[in-house]
């Protein structure tokens, strides 16, 4: 089922930092539960590797953990938020569940759509951007929305859609709350 | 106004701060749990509280409290369950964007009552500047002295950290939450044992709600017997409503139980009323595995009382004429608004997370979707609403957890309450061709069309 | 302890799972089982084709369950009743249950190894249609190699995991597992790694449909043409004590004892397994004496069926006694016993 997916080649690299980080939300845990910081551990590693984890990176988070290896790509697999190719730079997810069809994301979604030249699950050519829909990511009152890294923008119209590509593409958007 | 004992601090300015929330009475919990009480008395309190669990299944808190076992010896755990993802609820965000200390100060007055020395909060994977804020706010409450070893000289260790998920809906179950937080895939567990007797890491546990947990210091501040006097009959207390959809005030709210749902829905100090001038079709009261409730069932029940914002009285009348409160996740729809799409809407977001273990719920909630997409998209048979009948009460009740009852509940209710609906979308494919088909000519205008054909 | 199950009660040890109790009862009372598997810690309460009813909790507790249970990890309580056959609210549950299986299994039986001697085809006999109400295009997965020796065909696959367990609880390196989730969850290594390991070639033998087979008797026969004879030789790496499935003077395929569940009695490795497959390899004690409730045998083996003792009423029983004679393969031969000695 994977051949494709297998062939995306990443360049690992745990540094000092990423593993002084990684050895903090392991000690959360007791000694011998080392597996329990197995997800904090993989965002981690996910943000500091272009937000996708490769088979490779996956086996070494394995090796840190002391786990095997199938023991990540099982739980990668079963969490959304995990990516097993890479993907756009400027990843907007739109919430597409019931409240956010109430106000209107349907729309919106086809909008930026249009604007950035892609499919739904499509990046674009120049790798910057993909649209994805996702479940419902509880900010139903604030509808509609989107989820650009670790962050949400709320109540969104066309205009804040074409200021939110406009800040992409001039850098100025922050995607990681570190 | 109703009484506030959540967000009764959540407009003073820096209240997120450790200082701000110390200065403004923060923690006293603790003080008055640690220095005066012992556990059993502060289990007994929540008792007394009749505070029922705030996730959606309402639970007596107190009493899911006395089943942990502490004869084994073995550690013990609370684990709080921030995993909000039922579709229509943001309340337990909104909680700990803005006051996160309040979180934090339930869980060491919570975790000393179950004796649990080391304690989680586990919370959904896209509030990741959240998962920051609490860890932030841990650290504080730290560094402070309220974790760790020895608190206020007790001779009390609690050890409180926060765990983040990854995107999964059914970690919203208390088993699957235990999975994940285990570093697993978010697989529910065969219950018997309850987590109270095997929980995270085989210890017991209790899982609660960030709702519940945050209610726990004032009642342990101003008595059980106080907080069970808000409220109405077995609805004690408050309770937060996340509102969205068709109004004019989305948001978190929190009233007393029992108010009516007419004067939430309408009254300025909460929904204001609907957005525009579209007229209320439909309300699902308490997240989206709750049953929608038409135009006619939400101000008054089958008998002609008034509904209130309770769980008996928002459960009253049974499925066939009643809802339930759940999770507090209240959306309304006015007749913009297109039932099979919101079903097909549902639907889709429980195939999507449906963990994949039980046969029921893997094959089932597929096969809901598949069939509600053709009828919304004009390609329903007659014979495919039966079929839908069918196949989510094969569901129900047959599966491991409840996603799978959470499934079925939403398509049994529309089809109840709304079948012409469907019958129009079979009838008429080619009215329902534009995904906005009610925009411009709801139903109540085409209703007549349904009536008159017979099959 | 004392459980009662379609009205026959037998006294069983506390810890006793519902499903063992309706075993030792035997017969009609015991529920289908597709995940459970008593060699497997762990396995059971997935699939739920052994939902039962409990009506009565127990002596103590005598309130009836509220939803069926899966009786497979569900624990039997002193005085407690069981509805299982004889509940119309079960057999619609067993039908459900059933039909959710197969409508995204490929009609693929012509074609299958596992035909004649499949859970599922067993399973959709006792409680399935004729017609499909499934009319939505199936669900279908890559192919993915996973060795020479064990063919993995996803699209077969229930998802009742015995094959994760055998690779946890019988290897100490497991390179497999369920990935994804919901009605995409697949068994696989991810990364197409060969499953080699010594004992790999259980997850054949435990798994209840045709989604892993034996590479090495692939196409080569239906199963029943061949016939099973209990068969051991001495191995240093497991009992030894294996079926052999012959035809004529040859060993098609070696698999695992398997009793009147399907489940192994021991577990075998794969040298046993795959590698031994002449005559002489193996001393043939003769042929298999199990009931195996699968069309492929039917009338051709003798029934065992092992002595329970049932307390119940006299009249009951001697009830049963004749219509277990009318009906039974044992005292009403349809072959003499010489024939099927061949």
């Amino acid at each position: 089922m994977s051949m494709e997916k297998h062939n995306f080649k990443q360049e690992i690299n745990i540094t000092p930092e990423l593993m002084a980080r990684i050895n903090e939300l392991t000690s959360r845990y007791p000694e011998d539960k080392r597996k329990s910081a197995l997800i904090p551990v993989l965002h981690e590693v996910q943000d500091a590797h272009d937000h996708w984890l490769s088979y490779e990176l996956q086996d070494k988070v394995a090796e840190i953990l002391g786990i095997l290896p199938v023991e990540v790509y099982e739980v990668v697999s079963f969490y959304t938020m995990f990516n097993r190719r890479p993907i756009g730079k400027y990843m907007f997810e739109f919430c597409q569940t019931s409240c956010c069809v109430t106000r209107g994301v349907e729309n919106l979604m086809d909008y930026t759509c249009e604007k950035l030249g892609v499919k739904i699950g499509e990046t674009s050519p120049d790798g910057l951007f993909e649209v994805r829909g996702v479940e419902c990511l509880g900010a139903c009152g604030y509808a509609p929305m989107l989820q650009l890294g670790d962050f949400y923008h709320e109540n969104l119209t066309k205009e804040k859609v074409d200021q939110l590509i406009d800040d992409c593409k001039a850098g100025k958007v922050t995607l990681l709350d570190k | 106004m109703g009484k506030k004992i959540l967000l009764d601090k959540i407009n003073i300015p820096g209240i997120k701060t450790y200082e701000v929330y110390r200065q403004n009475g923060g923690y006293a919990s603790v003080e008055k749990a640690l220095k005066q009480m012992t556990p059993d008395e502060v289990t007994e309190e929540v008792k007394t509280s009749g505070i029922r669990g705030r996730g959606g299944a309402g639970f007596p808190v107190g009493m899911k409290w006395s089943f942990i076992d502490k004869k084994s010896g073995n550690p013990r755990h609370l684990v709080c369950n921030a995993d909000e993802s039922e579709p229509g609820t943001f309340k337990d965000r909104y909680l700990m964007e803005y006051i996160p200390h309040l979180l934090i100060e339930g869980m060491i007055t919570s975790s000393y009552a179950l004796g649990a020395n080391l304690s989680y909060i586990y919370i959904r994977g896209e509030y990741m500047w959240v998962y920051k804020i609490l860890e932030r706010a841990i650290a504080e409450a730290k560094a402070a002295g309220w974790l760790g070893k020895n608190i206020l000289g007790s001779g009390y260790d609690l050890d409180l950290y926060v765990h983040v998920g990854a995107g999964a809906y059914i970690c919203g179950e208390e088993t699957a939450l235990i999975e994940s937080l285990e570093g697993k895939r978010g697989n529910p567990r065969i219950k018997p044992p309850f987590p109270a007797v095997k929980g995270l890491w085989q210890n017991p546990t209790v899982v609660n709600n960030v709702e519940s947990i945050a209610a726990v210091p004032w009642i342990v501040l101003n008595t059980g017997e106080e907080y069970a006097k808000i409220g109405i009959g077995r609805s004690t207390g408050t309770k937060l409503i996340s509102a969205s959809g068709h109004i004019k005030n989305p948001g978190v709210y929190e009233i007393e139980l029992g108010l009516s749902v007419e004067e939430f829905m309408n009254s300025d100090e909460y929904l204001g009323g609907m957005y525009d001038d579209r007229p209320l079709k439909a309300l699902v009261p308490g997240g989206s595995s709750v049953p929608i409730l038409p135009a006619h069932l939400i101000y008054k029940t089958a008998a002609g009382e008034d509904r209130l914002m309770s769980y008996e009285s928002l459960s009253d009348g049974g499925f066939a004429t009643g809802s339930m409160l759940g999770s507090g996740g209240f959306i309304v729809y006015n007749d913009t608004a297109c039932i099979v799409r919101n079903t097909w809407n549902f639907s889709r977001f429980y195939h999507h997370e449906s963990c994949g273990q039980c046969t029921p719920c893997r094959e089932g909630t597929g096969w809901l979707e598949q069939i509600l997409h053709r009828i919304e998209n004009g390609h329903g048979r007659e014979e495919d609403i039966e079929l839908l009948w069918s196949i989510q009460s094969k569901i129900e009740g047959n599966t491991i957890c409840p996603l799978g009852d959470a499934a079925s509940w939403p398509v049994a209710a529309a089809i109840r309450h709304f079948r012409e609906e469907f019958e129009y979308h079979v009838r008429f494919p080619e009215k329902i061709k534009n995904r906005e088909h009610f925009v411009n000519e709801p139903f109540e205008k085409v209703r007549h069309l349904v009536a008159k054909q017979t099959v | 302890m004392k459980v009662t199950i379609d009205g026959q009660s037998i006294e069983v040890e506390p810890g006793t799972t519902i499903l063992q109790a309706a075993r030792m009862i035997g017969g009609e009372v015991v529920p289908p089982a597709m995940c459970y598997y008593s060699k497997l810690e762990g396995s059971g309460g997935k699939c739920r084709c052994c939902l039962v009813d409990v009506t009565k909790g127990s002596e103590a507790d005598p309130r009836p369950m509220p939803k069926l249970v899966a009786s497979c990890v569900t624990g039997c309580q002193d005085g407690m009743e069981i509805a299982s056959k004889a509940s119309p609210r079960v057999q619609e549950a067993r039908k459900s249950v059933t039909e959710f299986l197969l409508i995204n299994h490929p009609l693929d039986c012509p074609v299958c190894d596992q035909a004649g001697e499949c859970d599922l085809q067993n399973l959709s006999f006792e409680h399935g249609k004729s017609e499909t109400r499934f009319i939505e295009t199936k669900r279908t997965f890559e192919p993915e190699d996973i060795g020479p020796n064990i063919q993995l065909h996803m699209n077969r696959c229930i998802l009742c995991q015995r094959c994760v367990q055998v690779a946890d609880q019988l290897t100490d390196k497991r390179v497999h597992g369920v990935m994804d989730r919901g009605d995409h969850a697949n068994i696989s290594t991810c990364i197409s790694k060969a499953i080699d390991n010594e004992m790999s070639g259980n997850m054949i033998d435990v798994c209840p449909v045709g989604a892993l087979t034996d590479k090495t008797f692939r196409f080569k026969s239906r199963v029943w043409f061949s016939k099973p004879y209990n068969a051991h030789r001495d191995c240093d790496k497991c009992c030894g004590k294996t079926t052999v499935w012959m035809f004529g003077n040859e060993i098609q395929r070696v698999t695992g004892r398997k009793d009147e569940y399907h489940e192994v009695d021991e577990f075998i490795c794969n040298t046993c397994r795959f590698d031994k497959k002449e005559v002489n390899d193996w001393t043939i004690e003769g042929p298999r004496t199990f009931e195996k409730t699968s069309v492929i045998n039917r009338n051709k083996y003798a029934l065992h069926v092992p002595k329970v003792e049932i307390k119940t009423e006299d009249h009951i029983l001697i009830g049963r006694e004749e219509d277990r004679k009318k009906i039974s393969m044992i005292d009403v031969p349809l072959e003499n016993a010489e024939n099927s000695k061949q």
